[in-house]
């Protein structure tokens, strides 16, 4: 099956591993990332006032386009994911913001199109045995750990993703390709967000909590799905480092890395030079590169 | 703090603004707390998100209004996923975002001219958009 993607701002620039590694390891697991035709930025963040119908366009044209082309649409970084499915539960539910959207951006998009995120595809379509059989080069010995973020799982009755404070899938991933997955309990905290805009200190201390709890319970590696989380848990270290001294820096990878190690592509190819933290030297420590 | 209370103060139009904007009944809050205890920001924040809310609920603009709580909020929907009360707090910090930006003099939260030099080209854009919807009128 092929769904449509959506690669967002930051996939086509600051996070072209990501895209990258996920278009490649598509095709061999059997199923093709159809890029939309047109779109635009999806607006980065879903309006919690209710009265802002005018930040609900962007994401509501993106749906509308992506409708004119298939009926399934993915997307990786947790953000995009968050807005546009959020924004297709909104029209679905709401009748009057709907119409209001659908006069604004003069389409006439029902909601009826399915919103999903690579890691589901991987785990409820593809499935986790199909993904395991597949593995060439198993992640053996490697200790990681699965940062979810927040953006994935809240608001848990719309994302409806995985348990709210408990998810597994991501795990249940990293185990198929054969990695030890790392339970650490700041693994749903927030990484700061946009918060390393408005107030970067805040946000690194966030970033520090969170390593600090994935490297305490054994993580040798940090797995994200998401290019702002990585921002701030991975560039953000050279500032953790600044202010706490005795931190170790820790690898942060995109999932579709690790996924494209398991699945034997050419390590040359998964960009580890977009990795602030070089993940070169762990992975060669394992006999994974 | 020593705060006055009257008639007028309670409930009047700066709550019912928030409470319009943000689609959240605020006499629902019953003080438990439990947002500011799980706010993985709360650290930073003068008073906490609970606080906040019963300001707004009491009508004392000022006191709401001059704290550095929503600012600091991510939106990361932690309170909102475990107020027992049912309360979307991310959408009531927003909507005292919105308050202050939306006043008629613009009001940004962040200088953009203030940026440090290579900020602009460390932060990923994805940041920049996000930010600048949530701190600039």
């Amino acid at each position: 099956m092929d769904y449509l993607y959506f690669p967002g701002c930051t996939l086509y620039t600051k996070a072209k591993n990501f895209d990258q590694t996920a278009r490649n390891c598509s095709r061999l697991l059997g199923f093709e990332l159809k890029e939309l035709s047109n779109w635009t930025c999806c607006g980065a963040t879903f309006p919690l006032a209710t009265d802002n119908i005018m930040a609900l366009l962007p994401p509501s044209r993106i749906l509308a386009s992506a409708r004119e082309e298939g009926t399934a649409l993915t997307t990786l970084c947790a953000v995009c994911f968050n807005v546009i499915k959020r924004t297709n539960r909104l029209i679905q539910g709401d009748g009057e913001k709907k119409d209001k959207i659908n006069n604004f951006i003069e389409k006439n998009y029902q909601g009826d199109l399915r919103v999903v995120h690579y890691l589901e595809i991987l785990k409820k379509d593809v499935g986790l045995a199909q993904v395991k059989e597949k593995v060439k080069r198993p992640l053996e010995g490697l200790k990681a750990g699965a940062y979810y973020g927040c953006m994935l799982l809240r608001p848990f009755d719309e994302m409806e993703f995985d348990d709210k404070e408990r998810p597994t899938l991501f795990e249940e991933l990293l185990e198929a390709l054969g990695a030890k997955a790392v339970d650490f309990p700041y693994k749903i905290e927030c990484c700061g967000s946009f918060q390393s805009v408005g107030a970067p200190e805040v946000a690194t201390e966030c970033a520090y909590k969170i390593l600090g709890s994935a490297i305490k319970s054994g993580a040798e590696v940090i797995v994200s799905t998401c290019p702002m989380c990585t921002f701030n848990i991975d560039h953000k270290q050279a500032d953790i480092k600044e202010k706490y001294l005795d931190f170790k820096q820790v690898p942060v990878l995109y999932f579709t890395q690790l996924l494209g190690i398991a699945m034997g592509l050419d390590h040359r190819t998964l960009g580890f030079d977009q990795n602030f933290v070089d993940p070169v030297p762990l992975l060669k420590q394992k006999g994974l590169i | 703090m020593k705060v006055e209370l009257t008639r007028d103060k309670v409930h009047n139009e700066f709550t019912k603004k928030v409470e319009l904007i943000s689609g959240q009944n605020l006499f629902a809050c019953y003080q438990c707390g439990n947002c500011t205890a799980g706010c993985p920001v709360s650290f930073a924040m003068e008073v906490g998100p609970h606080e906040v809310i019963r300001y707004t609920l009491l009508g004392l603009e000022e006191e709401a209004l001059n704290v550095n709580t929503f600012w600091l909020c991510a939106s990361c929907l932690q309170c909102t996923s475990r107020c027992p009360k049912g309360i979307d707090i991310a959408r009531v910090m927003d909507a005292l975002r919105m308050v202050v930006l939306r006043k008629k003099d613009r009001k940004d939260h962040i200088q953009i001219s203030e940026f440090p030099e290579g900020f602009l080209e460390k932060v990923p854009q994805i940041a920049f958009i996000s930010g600048f919807r949530k701190f600039l009128s």
